[in-house]
């Protein structure tokens, strides 16, 4: 059981730190690709070199981070056949599908076009190239849709139907998993807060340019920055707003997540929402017997309009999602307890109809055993756990993980709209043409925000996924497999070295990858 | 081939394209590394086929199935 404990926290961790490392390189690729598409766009319609030069400058930072991210994503679904082959078997085409569409389709797209993008400035049309850059930047928004696709459906498993003879999961919607409400939700929440990341970066950077007085960037610098701000901008309220929706689903779909997110312990109608409360980082609470977290400030029936938009709205809790409770439109929520038995009904009638059908059983007796399989099936991964604690999410994980993600993307939206408020008190915010007078504008302070910023957009963005990742825990694929049951039994020490194999490797690719593009900053406007 | 058809107008571009390279080269030289540590090194000796390797072939939901069973008590 030890081993078996052990092995399952080195694959997660495997997995945590490689999905972790490849979210590094996703956000900005599809954040900076927007901004430098816009730029190119400006040289399009005004003929300006400057445009050019500038839309080149991004486009050759986009393919440092390009190139150190592409295949990095591939390790994981190596992991999916090796350490979690129980999961990769049990949902087959399901995940498959949307993966190999992202592979064929989005990522050729993506590299066929980028290839025009680089080579192709003195070969094509300043039309054509404009196309593929917007292509290329479209190819990697639709790769990270059928990502989110795959993903999206182990957090709401939808058009799917498990077939008991061939032990999978097989797809009987194609439209049903690839435009999943979770799905579309998940993609615009991710795709936007990736354009914030970018925007940062674009604001970061040019701020360094700013501080260091370089007069050859400091044209590209103050437009960048203002066409980074007002993306930054858009797209930081966009984030709040889809983030507020995905909320929503997730109320619907996923309570306990949104249980562990609020550390809401007892739940009930006339919800407040927690701005801040003490939640020991380090122990899971004890939830059952405290009422709510300690020293708790909170906002009055803000949780309520977040989970079923009115202000009296009944939101379950951790003991409430355990104890079994009643919605206010009658429909009874079973308890952990029934859930589990139920689970077992369904795991055992699989092993029955599997056996009875090897042994040339009759159809009657099939059919009874497979009505009480469908029957069941809707909780068939509660058969696997032991003890309904395991049902709960690490909740001091999924408390601050939460905050940090709102606490940064509220301070995004506040830095953002206050650039562009020194923008327009200027001179305007429309008024390109005198932008080069507003050097000024930005204090050192401002600037030194600016970059400081940087690395604050991305533990937003990785903590957004620690609170999507930690909190459906301990299910891999909600409701129909328990982590525990996911995994392949490999050695704990294999995959414990690879662990360590790729914390190696992949501290070694992220300090080339920083190395190189310091210098390509460094180095400025001027070509490679 | 005629200078001016498709296929040779997208074979320069290629051609002159990674001719000119200049960071480019680094960056190239960086994916060619990575893709031997990941498709080499990491897929032939760190990752094998699990199922693949322990299940005969054709049995493989046997296999899958007998793996789910023992992490429950039921079976």
């Amino acid at each position: 059981m030890d081993n078996m404990m052990s092995l399952i926290d080195w694959a997660r961790a495997q997995f945590a730190l490689t999905a972790i490392y490849h979210w590094l390189f996703v956000p900005l690729t599809l954040g900076l690709g927007l901004i430098m598409s816009i730029m190119e766009t400006k040289y399009y319609r005004s003929g300006d070199t400057f445009w050019k030069q500038t839309a080149q400058f991004w486009q050759r930072l986009f393919g440092i981070n390009f190139a150190m991210g592409v295949a990095t994503g591939i390790i994981l679904e190596f992991e999916f056949g090796t350490n979690w082959s129980n999961y990769s078997w049990f949902v087959g085409d399901i995940f498959g599908a949307p993966l190999a569409i992202e592979g064929i389709v989005a990522f050729f797209m993506e590299s066929t076009f980028v290839a025009v993008m680089y080579f192709g400035w003195e070969k094509v049309s300043r039309g054509f190239h404009l196309a593929s850059t917007w292509l290329t930047t479209l190819g990697a928004t639709i790769s990270a849709w059928w990502i989110l696709v795959a993903n999206s459906w182990m957090q709401y498993p939808v058009g799917c139907a498990f077939n008991p003879d061939t032990m999978r999961n097989e797809m009987v919607s194609f439209l049903d998993v690839a435009l999943s409400p979770f799905a579309v939700d998940k993609f615009c929440h991710t795709v936007i807060s990736a354009w914030v990341i970018g925007a940062v970066f674009v604001v970061a950077v040019s701020s360094w340019y700013l501080l260091k007085k370089r007069a050859a960037e400091r044209e590209l610098a103050l437009k960048s920055m203002r066409i980074g701000t007002i993306v930054g901008l858009i797209a930081s309220i966009g984030a709040a707003i889809t983030g507020d929706e995905s909320a929503y689903k997730v109320a619907e779909v996923q309570p306990m997540k949104l249980a562990a997110m609020e550390a809401l312990y007892n739940g009930g109608t006339d919800q407040s929402l927690t701005a801040v409360a003490w939640v020991n980082p380090f122990r899971q609470p004890d939830y059952q017997n405290e009422a709510e977290a300690p020293l708790r400030l909170a906002i009055p029936n803000g949780l309520s309009i977040l989970a079923t938009r009115t202000t009296h709205g009944f939101v379950p809790g951790v003991n409430d999602l355990l104890k079994g409770f009643t919605r206010e439109d009658g429909t009874v929520e079973l308890s952990a307890r029934e859930k589990m038995e139920r689970g077992r009904l369904a795991i055992q009638a699989l092993a029955d109809y599997r056996k009875a059908k090897a042994d040339g059983a009759d159809e009657a007796t099939l059919q009874t055993l497979l009505t009480t399989l469908n029957e069941n099936m809707p909780f068939f991964g509660y058969g696997f756990i032991k003890d309904e604690a395991e049902l709960v999410p690490y909740i001091p994980v999924n408390f601050w993980a939460f905050r940090i993600m709102v606490g940064f993307g509220t301070l995004f939206i506040l830095f953002f709209a206050y650039l562009l408020f020194l923008n327009w008190k200027q001179k305007g915010i429309f008024a390109p043409a005198t932008f080069n007078s507003q050097l000024s504008t930005f204090s050192s302070t401002t600037l030194w925000v600016a970059i400081a910023l940087l690395p604050c957009a991305y533990i937003c963005s990785e903590s957004g996924w620690l609170v999507a990742e930690f909190g459906r825990q301990p299910w891999t694929i909600q409701d129909m497999l328990p982590v525990s049951a996911s995994v392949s039994d490999v050695g704990s020490a294999a995959v414990a070295t690879t662990f360590w194999l790729f914390l190696v490797l992949f501290t070694a690719l992220l300090a080339v990858e920083i190395n190189i593009m310091l210098k390509q900053i460094k180095r400025g406007i001027a070509p490679a | 081939m005629k200078k001016n058809s498709f296929w040779y107008r997208a074979y320069r571009l290629y051609y002159d394209g990674f001719r000119q390279m200049t960071l480019g080269r680094t960056l190239w030289l960086v994916i060619a590394v990575k893709l031997f540590i990941i498709f080499i090194i990491l897929k032939l000796f760190f990752f094998p086929d699990f199922i693949g390797e322990n299940a005969e072939k054709g049995q493989e939901a046997d296999f899958v199935a007998k793996e789910l069973f023992n992490h429950c008590e039921t079976k």
